[in-house]
């Protein structure tokens, strides 16, 4: 019941049984309107609001960026340097992703320095991870034409918990004839997801919704530094012991399928797993109040995944245990 | 958020070395009174508890000093105490090379390795330490005793040094340079023994013109008791500080702006800038930071003036602060400086005491006050944002800059960060005014300047000259090449500097005269080598030194620094991938894309000794 | 700032932080003359309520209420959120009056970013009431016995409709109970498992003459009833709207076909009609929700579209060129005010029904855990790293003080019933307070526990507040 209907179980006979008059339109306090800040891109005179960003300045051109530790919904951590442009003046490229837009800026987005910036990111990445089943880095691999073969072949993976048991310090020496990835067993230890670190670009997009940008859990963070820097539990505990709680929130914005819900996983494994034959559905999730928007991923009649839109105002892509993984009633045997 | 904790508890010792960082555990009161019917109606968490973050690090170290590693259990209860999530105080305890969050013997002989110990027998001294303990990482000693190769432990002019940690009751940290295996296996054996290691008195000056009348900055080495406050003022100590009250905090500004003092730290920012930015920002409260984690390999000069002049850098950030409106600083120092962090401790102690730190300087109304973080083996933590990030007890991983730290620093607010070097040059400054100050050196570059000595120079240390002067004087001043005197390459700056040729020694040491030769200053560091020793081994541990301290945020720097490493590797195996030019075109894209697409200064530089060495053709360097 | 009021003391608390708020001149007197009536009433009501009272019955520090009263009444914008700890008390109105007696003392209401916002525990049970499922309610919350709103939807639909309100859901048990409600038609409920006081519930449906049960799974209910009407899945199977409970009306649509000779409920409804020889029109959701625009003037301007474009409205919505409303009684800033003043209740703090004694020392309080839902019966579908068996949480202090240990099985009895438990200490728990759901009932019937003494005005029962009793079951007989 709406505190409206509580209340008026109380009311003298007016307010019993008339509705509430209609009042003025609600509005939101807004900000004083940015003052436009005006800036060159690419030749191209531009002005945007102040406070954008330059991806936001180089999206109002249509000009593609390309991001990969980049979201909407996500504080920048502009650690991927895929988005770097040229800005004159600066001594070094700039994430695009992050870097405010000044009066006067002079940017170009496709010189050749920010080509080969850009090229060489996709290659240590590609040289380096698993990109399988990432697509859009793909694509950009194409586009910025990296070679990922010219370090060598793949060096071997590591075996068990190596990976996870790197310390700081000295490190063996390589001898450079192949090149170190970050390959390692799949990490399978619950129901619901397996982490697949070998795909792990380190975006940190993961930590940061399951931090302070989306779940506040707190469960997954970086670990260890440098190339054996990787997103780890506490003293790598299996997600079970950890914080975890199973929102999927770290796998809706995982760019690379590194973390991927164990029924996606196992379908891949067993070779049913078909996007060309699944369907989208947009509805609302069936527990709480919230009302939270679900996106089915429809296979053959069964719901084989659940996403949220991100730009949903009541999600903004986010989801909890219960609307990512609640519907598997809807795929029991059913009714009689 | 809610702190999610495994079973894992600790054990009473744990317990009490966090204690003694953050106090007993007040039962969840706040405010003081504690009433059985009210425990568990209000949480001592929230904000209040959250703003204790910063005290992480100096936790983690209390554990590791007691423990000697960092259980579970001991992380599940600093985490509670300050509520953390376990996962996160992980994350940042597995970042520092002095933490181990693995079961490891408490006494540890870390031995340096890094190019200038290799130039004065790192190697034989490894291989003396595998047949006395066994190989790097394995137990001995019943399981009490370990070792293993360190990275530059900044005591170049005494190389090959050796640091050994002992955790206990009674926690040592104890230097030997110049060691040598029998040395440290006798400091080993006093640890065994719970005994205070005896360590024979280094008798070698690290300041070899001390006592010249021509110093400045160095003008008290040798000649004051560097743990007496009383010694210091004798010495002409604190009449900076009486004269900055007199000039209030706008005239300071001015003068250190008029004096154009450039930061030595390795950036060359202009100081004034720096200040004026901070003293006017709105924001409050506004940070005083001394950088005091000298970590370039190569580098020791602020250890030097930490250890014999510690009231200088005290009475240095005083004004600092008082100039640009803080009342707190902080003064980050590296973890492997034991002898530094006991001198600065007693003279911010001292300095208290006196009146001349804490409420009221002086009986002024000013305020101002000093606390000492240390590292924990992080070369990372040097750069500015990342050291920030150390302090608030988060990863030592490095901000995006712009917004910069005079806008957004620690904490988020307003920052002021100096070297230790740059703000000793502040006492003079005060005292004689900007334009005797500037007058000295050239016009671009003001003042005097702190070299490091090392390699193979007849009498390394830390030498002081007048920004000018030629880098063969300086080498000069330093009795000249030894070791087999003929110089094959001088290391100018440090690890991310630039490698030199014996026919370029006349270039004037001025920001903007090794600029022009595309060299730079950076820390000071002068390393020479003879033509004994093997470059290519030199740039081998150069690139692995990269490879091991970059915090592997960003793409460029975690897998640039790493196919760099590899490439030299079997560029200098002759075991290419195609031709030796592909090889050589691949080495400047990685050069490239790490200087021009990584977010700090690490990834920026991480290529340049060795492209620099490169281009002075000391990749076919003799081979031994 | 966390506050851990003893349950059933939340009168007391908002009492004790209004009196602060008047005491230190904090009360926001111009919204309080212009907008809110029976002011001074409040203000003698709250009078005895001084810190040191509601320290000494909420266990809250003195200085912490007082810090809460003072940072929530200088707060440029503050909003009182609450879920069932409020609502599931024997006095839930109450508790409710106090809270929005804050927010009309300091003006948190009616304005951007405050406002009083019950957290919704179900993803329509904004929109059930707005449909018109209350006892005194047609759609659109027009009250029936208001003549001439009954008469619009009398001639709308062509029949005579009752005009006296009908009874809530405990006056239905109650009616059950006196023989007097004899069928019962239960949509998407399980009130076998999840009314208070489980054991009366029981006895209850089982006499009815007549039990139909429509529900997208077997529940318990659906198990004791007479005819099973099998449901679509209204989220996934079926086309229609929901409503959240930040009053966002939102599309719901078909994802999934329904197994055979499935339905939708609008079908049933409409086949069941037409069966009792009326006609509700076609079953077409869209149709049915534009007749109810029709006839709810806050659904009005909701077409499907404009839901579609706007990502949903929040109600009341007037007309098409209506954005919908962020906000509710912005009336109240209005000057004069538009419609009736907003009225203070003076509302006295009650303990809960139940006393604590030597026989029943302990409070058990209920709720949910993050990954189940209510009885379980969807939530049971999936297989959750988080899920426990069902448990009685229990402090540490009181695990040591009855010497038991985690796991242990124990007899956790009140004075209705008794149900056996295994023991999880809970560090977060303070002595003398126990936790337990009623995700599993066919494990552990927490229900059985409970009480149902109700709430008189909205027939809630107390679920937060029953006296317990912790035994340690023999081993003997927990070997039987």
């Amino acid at each position: 019941m709406g505190s409206e209907s509580e209340l008026s179980e109380l009311q003298p006979t007016w307010q019993f049984l008339n509705p509430i008059p209609q009042g003025p339109l609600p509005t939101i306090p807004e900000p004083a309107a940015a003052p436009e800040v005006e800036l060159i891109i690419d030749g191209r005179e531009t002005s945007v609001p102040t406070g954008s960003t330059l991806l936001q300045a180089t999206k109002s051109l249509g000009i593609e960026t390309p991001t990969l530790c980049y979201l909407e919904n996500l504080t920048p951590v502009n650690a991927c340097r895929v988005c770097v442009v040229e800005l004159e003046g600066s001594r070094t490229l700039v994430p695009a992703c992050s870097r405010k837009v000044e009066a006067g800026m002079q940017v170009q987005t496709d010189s050749p320095r920010v080509r080969l910036s850009r090229r060489m990111v996709l290659e240590f990445l590609a040289s380096s991870v698993d990109v399988s089943t990432a697509p859009e880095l793909q694509q950009y691999m194409g586009q910025y034409a990296a070679e990922p073969e010219r370090y060598g072949p793949s060096g071997p993976p590591a075996l068990g918990n190596e990976r996870d048991a790197a310390v700081p310090g000295h490190h063996v020496a390589p001898d450079g004839a192949t090149a170190g990835t970050v390959e390692q067993p799949v990490k399978i230890d619950n129901e619901l997801y397996i982490r697949d670190y070998s795909k792990c670009i380190l975006c940190y997009k993961c930590v940061e919704a399951c931090g302070e940008d989306a779940q506040n859990t707190f469960a997954i963070a970086v670990a260890g530094r440098g190339f054996d820097a990787r997103i780890a539990t506490e003293y790598t505990v299996p997600l079970p012991d950890s914080a975890c709680v199973y929102c999927g929130n770290c796998i809706g914005v995982c760019p690379t399928g590194a973390l991927m819900f164990r029924s996606e996983y196992e379908m891949r494994e067993a070779g049913t797993w078909d996007e060309s034959a699944q369907s989208e559905t947009d509805t609302i999730c069936s527990y709480c109040g919230v009302g939270c928007n679900l996106q089915l991923h429809i296979q053959d009649n069964e719901i084989v995944k659940v996403m949220s839109p991100i730009e949903s105002g009541v999600t903004q892509g986010h989801l909890c245990i219960k609307g990512r993984f609640g519907w598997q009633f809807m795929q029991q045997p059913k009714k009689k | 958020m809610d702190l999610h904790l495994t079973k894992d508890t600790p054990s009473a010792a744990e317990r009490l070395a966090v204690d003694s960082v953050l106090g007993e555990s007040g039962l969840g009161r706040s405010d003081g009174v504690t009433s059985a019917a009210l425990v568990g109606h209000e949480a001592a968490a929230g904000h209040a508890a959250r703003a204790n973050r910063h005290l992480l690090l100096p936790v983690l170290h209390a554990i590791q000093e007691r423990m000697g590693w960092i259980s579970h259990g001991a992380l599940n209860y600093a985490c509670q105490r300050l509520t953390i999530p376990p996962t996160e105080a992980y994350g940042v305890a597995t970042f520092y090379a002095l933490f181990s969050v693995q079961p490891k013997p408490p006494i540890v002989a870390h031995v340096c390795d890094d190019i200038a110990c290799m130039a004065n027998g790192a190697e034989q001294l490894c291989s003396e330490m595998t047949q006395r303990l066994g190989k790097a990482g394995t137990k001995s000693g019943a399981g009490s005793v370990t070792w293993h190769r360190s990275p530059c432990l900044g005591m170049c002019e005494r190389a090959p040094a050796a640091m050994i940690t002992a955790a206990g009751k009674r926690p040592s940290t104890t230097v030997v340079a110049p060691a040598n295996g029998a040395a440290i296996e006798r400091i080993l054996e006093d640890e065994k023994h719970e005994e205070p290691p005896l360590v024979e008195s280094q008798t070698m000056g690290s300041v070899p013109q001390a006592g010249s009348a021509e110093l400045r900055l160095l003008r008290r080495m040798s000649r004051i008791d560097p743990d007496s406050i009383a010694s210091y003022r004798a010495a002409g100590g604190y009449q900076a500080l009486t004269r900055a009250l007199e000039l209030g905090p706008e005239q300071i500004v001015r003068e250190v702006a008029a004096s154009k003092l450039m930061g030595r730290g390795g950036a060359a920012f202009p100081a004034g800038i720096k200040w004026r930015s901070v003293a006017s920002a709105a924001a409050r409260p506004h940070y005083m930071v001394c950088n005091a984690d000298e970590s370039e390999p190569g580098t020791f000069k602020d250890r030097v003036v930490l250890e014999e002049d510690p009231f200088a850098v005290v009475e240095a950030m005083t004004i600092a602060g008082i100039a640009t409106g803080c009342e707190k600083g902080f003064i980050y120092l590296r973890g492997e400086y034991p002898l530094a962090l006991a001198r600065m401790t007693n003279a911010l102690a001292q300095a208290r005491a006196a009146g001349l730190l804490g409420g009221s300087i002086l009986g002024n109304t000013m305020s101002f006050d000093i606390e000492i973080r240390r590292g924990a083996g992080a070369y990372i933590c040097g750069e500015e944002t990342a050291l920030f990030n150390s302090i608030e007890g988060f990863r030592g991983e490095p901000r995006n800059k712009p917004p910069f730290p005079t806008e957004v620093g620690l904490f988020g607010k307003p920052t002021l960060v100096n070297n230790v070097e740059t703000l000793i040059n502040v006492l003079d400054i005060v005292l004689e005014g900007s334009e005797a100050y500037a007058a000295i050196g050239t016009e671009q570059s003001t003042g005097t300047k702190l070299f490091c000595l090392s390699g193979h120079v007849a009498r390394p240390g830390v030498y002081e000259v007048p920004f000018g002067t030629s880098l063969l004087a300086l080498i000069e001043l330093a009795g000249g090449v030894a070791g087999s005197g003929n110089m094959q390459a001088v290391l100018l700056g440090g690890a991310a500097g630039t490698f030199l040729t014996p026919q370029e020694l006349d270039t004037p040491l001025t920001f903007e005269s090794t600029r022009a030769i595309g060299a730079t200053l950076g820390s000071g560091v002068v390393m020479v080598f003879d033509d004994t020793v093997n470059m290519q081994r030199v740039l081998l541990r150069v690139a692995a030194f990269f490879r091991d301290e970059s915090c592997g945020q960003c793409v460029p720097c975690r897998v640039g620094t790493v196919r760099q490493e590899e490439l030299l590797n079997r560029l200098f195996a002759e075991k290419t991938i195609g031709s030796t030019e592909d090889e050589l075109h691949l080495l400047n894209d990685i050069g490239q894309a790490m200087r021009d697409a990584s977010i700090c200064g690490l990834g920026q530089t991480a290529s340049s000794a060795i492209e620099s060495a490169a281009r002075v053709g000391l990749f076919n360097g003799r081979k031994h | 700032m966390w506050l851990g009021v003893d349950v059933g003391a939340d009168i007391a608390l908002a009492n004790a932080m209004g009196r602060e708020i008047i005491a230190a001149g904090l009360a926001n007197e111009e919204f309080i003359d212009n907008a809110t009536s029976d002011f001074a009433a409040y203000r003698s009501a709250v009078e005895p309520y001084t810190l040191t009272y509601a320290e000494e019955i909420t266990g809250v520090p003195a200085a912490v209420i007082r810090e809460t009263a003072h940072t929530y009444a200088r707060a440029d914008r503050a909003q009182i959120c609450w879920t069932l700890g409020i609502t599931e008390h024997h006095n839930a109105v109450d508790n409710v009056l106090a809270i929005i007696n804050l927010a009309l003392l300091t003006g948190h209401v009616g304005r951007y970013g405050s406002g009083l916002n019950p957290l919704r525990g179900q993803n329509n049970v904004q929109g059930s009431g707005d449909m018109g499922a209350l006892p005194d309610r047609l759609p659109g919350f027009q009250h029936v016995e208001n003549a001439p709103l009954r008469e619009k939807f009398e001639r709308a639909w062509h029949k005579r409709i009752p005009a006296k309100k009908g009874w809530n859901l405990s006056e239905m048990f109650d009616a059950m109970e006196l023989g007097v409600l004899t069928a019962l038609y239960v949509i998407g409920e399980n009130p076998a498992q999840s009314e208070a006081d489980q054991h009366r519930a029981i006895n209850l449906l089982q006499g009815l003459e007549i039990l139909v049960v429509q529900d997208v799974l077997m529940n318990a209910t659906a198990a004791m009833a007479d005819v099973v009407l099998p449901a679509a899945a209204s989220w996934c199977e079926s086309d229609g709207t929901v409503t959240n409970s930040e009053r966002r009306v939102q599309r719901v649509r078909r994802a999934l076909d329904a197994p055979p000779g499935v339905k939708d409920d609008i079908t049933i409804l409409c086949d069941l009609a037409t069966r009792m020889g009326g006609d509700l029109g076609p079953p077409v959701a869209e149709s049915i929700w534009d007749e109810l625009r029709s006839l709810s003037p806050f659904h009005t301007g909701m077409s499907y579209e404009r839901i579609e474009q706007l990502g949903g409205i929040q109600w009341p919505c007037y007309d098409e060129s209506h954005p919908g409303e962020l906000y509710l009684h912005g009336r109240l800033w209005a000057r004069p005010v538009i419609g009736p003043r907003a009225p203070f209740h003076a509302v006295a703090y009650k303990p809960p029904a139940e006393w604590l004694d030597d026989r029943f020392p302990i409070r058990l309080t209920t709720g949910r855990r993050l990954d189940s839902f209510n009885t379980g019966v969807q939530t049971a579908g999936y297989t959750s790293p988080l899920r426990r068996r069902e448990t009685i949480d229990l402090s540490p202090e009181d695990g040591r003080k009855l010497g038991v240990a985690e796991g242990e099985t124990v007899r956790v009895s009140s004075r209705r019933g008794s149900v056996e438990a295994p023991v999880r200490i809970d560090s977060t728990l303070r002595p003398g307070l126990a936790f337990m759901t009623p995700h599993f009932p066919n494990e552990v019937a927490t229900n059985e526990l409970t009480i149902d003494a109700t709430d008189p005005k909205s027939g809630t029962a107390e679920f937060k507040a029953a006296a317990i009793r912790i035994d340690k079951v023999e081993v003997g007989v927990a070997q039987d």
